[in-house]
């Protein structure tokens, strides 16, 4: 049966999608299993499914091989039971598939959610007002022992005031982490603080939740307004901390100024 | 035949010394071409706040008894007129989209009209020139519809946005002049051209008949640049004081930071966008005409369309990075905005339908094959192929957050995915387009050369595939090498990564074509090429490809425009109409999904015009006179 050979490339793609990348994940976070969140699982079947459908119907045979069993059910007048099994198996799956998404859960409904919610041109903390287009780290010294310095200063303010929730590794796995959901940011990742300006991080240190824009509403983040805890000194010595202790260098433009 | 082993060597050889010239290119570009793409650091002071390099006040803008230039006045709700029942933002955003539609459309037809007729003339095949021809007769309706739209969309914002449209008079008031001239220039050229040309071209008027075609041209391409001076200065507003107000130097406030990368980048996607428009006209003719010359005469003009359209879709992501980039740079927030705010999602959408543009051109490429008798000679390849497209397509729409329940984040243990997390950034994401393009060429590759066979002794008959595959091989080596190097050093560096990347890509494409020229010099056929002999779903490939071009210009349209959020004119001119505010996700997909209906609608009618035309006789001499392309009936 030629009509197998997709379903089969098929199959062979949902099984590594839906096993081998939380194996993959597994042996990279031992005692996880990250598994592919359904949204993306979705998106990544249906592209699966039609890239394989196109491969195998790019020729007048592949085409005949696939939709000739199916067109051979529904037009030979013999074959009615077989119609009408395959009828109820279509129209099985499609209602399973449609229970599956209305059937009552206890699970809180999944939100979207910016992670990197667009700053605010200026930013009011410490009684003062940022412009965050030009705003830099003024601890960022080029001295390096100064830098050291203020560097291991912004290591004691993390560990006294962020590391509960972010963790001993800063990788958002602090002892308090697994009271919140949203997740605390793990900043050894590439996708946080890496990507990001030290203005963007004094931000969102500064404001913390609160001051998320709007486009992040409802915020759900546990971030405290740290402006009113830490001094601006403090903060800015944590970001340093931060970027040195992950090895991650701040987003900066080769002239040498923020983007 | 070559001998197995020396296929190997020369595969070997190609591929190291085409890996060591990556290396070398890679330092290079990083340090050059990067610096040279890097933007100026254009602060706002630029713009805002009325930076030193903004021009000195006019001369007229000092004396008291002439009119000056206005600061932008802040409004309040009430300030905007209404029209009962009609919502302004709505009833703008639909027009200018339906105006932006056929207005690429028109802009970039004549421009691949000229090049084939160009081609006609220079190979005497009048084939080229019937085509052309009939391009063009297709554009002709989309003209007075962009030109229709376009005078609706002025009244609309006329009469709902009058402060706006008088702000934006005062800073571009001398340049709307120039635009509406153009349109002079643009008609008169543009109605010698087409219905000049059977006369000219009998009449051995040629010459002149392209240097209007030129002119077309040319006023199209001004006409362009004009209003995307506009769309860039509300964007990214130069030239002003400090109050908001035209300083008057207009070159300054049309040459902002944004208006080089946005032209570049709408100039590529006008002329793919016209390419599967006109495929999607064929591809009509093709299904609907029963007669088989004229069916291989539909199919061929379809594979002309459908190449134009490949022509400019391969460049056209590396002009959006450019584009980007820039935006980055002009402003963190407006960036991020964009890419990492309420719009990545859209993104997420955008990388979809980039994905069904590929996999559509993909498809009509492999089915192409059946035109030929030596197609079989390279459907091994295919499977392959799909499936290096299929997970480069995978890793490029991964979204960098994921949308979990709170049973599946318990399950990863992480808010970062530790593998998914790894293709939601930049590095994977390039990594993953100029594979993805690498992967569609060498369908086009294997199509193009499906029905020759080199012959002869010469270097390049012998090695020329091997010289080809090595440079495959090495290329997406240096790609996936540097993807993964990017991981590990700042962003600011990785950004720069991205341009050795393209040029290995861009290496490539332009080594390719030229192997594929000196290889096949002197090429025997394997077989007749049957136009005509096309399955159906290989249409309908071209009208997907059509369709999801125009739905991915509306969404990025809408994209682009709604970054500004608050603002008519960002930071400088501030919205503060009821509808001020950013729309939902679904409705603003809503939205461009009926516009693109409506636009479906009306290129339907633009298709019909044409087909009405020839309604009356053909003149069989004519026909008889035009050779025949080879139909596979």
């Amino acid at each position: 049966m030629k009509i197998l050979k997709p379903v089969i490339a098929i199959l062979i793609g949902y099984a590594l999608l839906k096993y081998g990348i939380p194996l993959i994940g597994s042996k990279m976070h031992p005692g996880t299993w990250p598994v592919v969140p359904t949204s993306v699982m979705k998106m990544y079947m249906f592209f699966v499914v039609a890239a394989f459908l196109l491969i195998f119907t790019r020729s007048e045979e592949g085409y005949n091989d696939i939709i000739g069993p199916i067109a051979d059910i529904y037009a030979n007048p013999s074959k009615k039971v077989a119609m009408m099994a395959l009828s109820v198996i279509v129209g099985g799956v499609g209602a399973f598939v449609a229970y599956q998404y209305v059937k009552p859960t206890f699970e809180p409904p999944v939100e979207l959610r910016s992670i990197h919610p667009a700053p605010p041109s200026t930013v009011k903390a410490f009684n003062k007002s940022f412009s965050l287009q030009t705003l830099k780290n003024p601890y960022r010294v080029e001295d390096k022992a100064e830098l050291e310095k203020n560097t291991l200063e912004g290591g004691v303010v993390f560990f006294k005031n962020c590391f509960f929730c972010h963790g001993d590794r800063l990788l958002g796995k602090g002892p308090f982490a697994a009271g919140f959901n949203p997740l605390p940011a793990n900043f050894v990742d590439v996708g946080t603080i890496a990507q990001l300006t030290e203005s963007f991080v004094f931000w969102r240190i500064s404001t913390g939740g609160p001051g998320l824009p709007s486009e992040g509403a409802p915020w759900i983040s546990a971030m405290p307004v740290w402006h009113t805890l830490l001094s601006e000194e403090e903060v800015w010595k944590a970001i340093l901390f931060l970027y040195d202790y992950t090895g991650h260098h701040p987003r900066v433009t080769s002239e040498g100024g923020e983007e | 035949m070559l001998g197995k082993k020396k296929i190997k060597t020369s595969l070997f050889r190609a591929v190291f010394v085409l890996l060591a010239f990556f290396l070398f290119a890679n330092v290079a570009s990083v340090g050059s071409v990067a610096k040279f793409f890097d933007h100026k650091a254009y602060a706002q002071e630029e713009s805002a706040d009325g930076g030193e390099e903004a021009a000195a006040p006019a001369e007229e803008a000092v004396d008291d008894n002439v009119w000056k230039p206005i600061a932008p006045p802040v409004l309040e709700a009430k300030d905007y007129p209404v029209i009962s029942g009609v919502n302004s933002r709505i009833a703008v955003w639909i027009v200018a989209q339906l105006h932006l539609f056929f207005g690429a459309f028109v802009l970039a037809v004549p421009i691949f009209v000229w090049v084939i007729e160009l081609i006609g003339v220079m190979t005497k095949d009048p084939r080229y020139d019937h085509m052309a021809h009939e391009f063009m007769k297709v554009a002709m309706t989309g003209f007075s519809l962009s030109a229709s739209f376009g005078g609706l969309l002025t009244m609309l914002l006329i009469v709902l946005y009058p402060q706006f449209m008088e702000y934006m008079v005062s800073v571009f008031g001398k340049v709307m002049i120039i635009y509406a001239l153009m349109f002079f220039a643009e008609s008169f050229f543009v109605y010698t051209y087409y219905y000049g040309w059977d006369r000219m071209t009998a009449g051995g008027n040629k010459k002149l008949h392209l240097f209007l075609g030129l002119g077309v041209n040319a006023a199209g391409l001004v006409i362009m640049l004009l209003a995307n001076s506009w769309t860039a200065f509300m964007m990214a507003p130069a030239g002003l004081g400090d109050n908001g107000a035209f300083l008057g130097d207009t070159w300054a406030a049309i040459a902002g930071p944004l208006w080089g990368p946005l032209n570049l980048h709408r100039f590529i996607a006008n002329i793919a966008y016209g390419g599967s428009i006109t495929a999607a006209y064929a591809a009509y003719k093709v299904l609907t005409t029963k007669d088989a010359r004229e069916k291989a005469h539909y199919d061929w003009m379809g594979y002309t369309s459908f190449f134009v359209t490949m022509a400019g879709l391969l460049p056209l992501p590396f002009a959006g990075y450019w584009l980007t980039k820039e935006i980055y740079g002009y402003s963190q927030q407006m960036g991020i905005t964009l890419m990492g705010g309420v719009f990545a999602w859209l993104f997420i959408i955008q990388a979809v339908l980039i994905g069904a543009l590929f996999l559509s051109s993909n498809y009509y490429l492999w089915c192409s094959l059946g035109r030929t008798n030596g197609g079989d000679r390279y459907s091994f390849m295919i499977a392959p192929i799909g499936t290096v497209i299929l997970i480069a397509f995978l890793m490029w729409f991964t979204p960098h957050t994921l949308i979990m329940s709170a049973g599946e984040l318990a399950q990863i243990g992480d808010a970062h995915h530790p593998v998914l997390g790894f293709f939601g950034v930049m590095a994977a994401k390039n990594t993953a387009v100029n594979i993805l393009l690498l992967a569609t060429f060498c369908s086009f590759q294997i199509f193009s050369r499906a029905n020759k066979k080199a012959v002869g002794d010469g270097f390049w008959q012998k090695n020329g595939t091997a010289v080809q595959t090595g440079l495959y091989i090495a290329a997406a080596t240096n790609i996936i090498a540097l993807g993964v190097y990017s991981y590990f050093i700042p962003a600011a560096v990785r950004i720069g990564l991205s341009v050795p990347q393209v040029c290995t890509t861009l290496v490539v494409l332009v080594g390719g074509t030229i192997i594929d020229v000196l290889m096949f010099k002197g090429s025997r056929e394997v077989g007749e090429m049957k136009w005509g002999n096309m399955p159906v779903r290989s249409q309908y490939a071209l009208f997907l490809l059509a369709v999801s071009f125009t739905w991915l210009m509306g969404l990025m349209g809408y994209v682009r425009s709604g970054i500004r959020q608050h603002w008519h004119v960002y930071t400088v001119f501030r919205d503060n109409s009821v509808n001020a505010f950013t729309p939902t996700l679904p409705f603003a997909a809503n939205m461009v999904t009926l516009i693109v209906i409506i636009f479906v609608a009306l290129v339907l009618f633009m298709f019909w015009m044409p087909i009405l035309a020839s309604k009356k006789k053909k003149d069989p001499a004519a026909l008889e006179e035009e050779p025949a392309l080879e139909t596979g009936n």
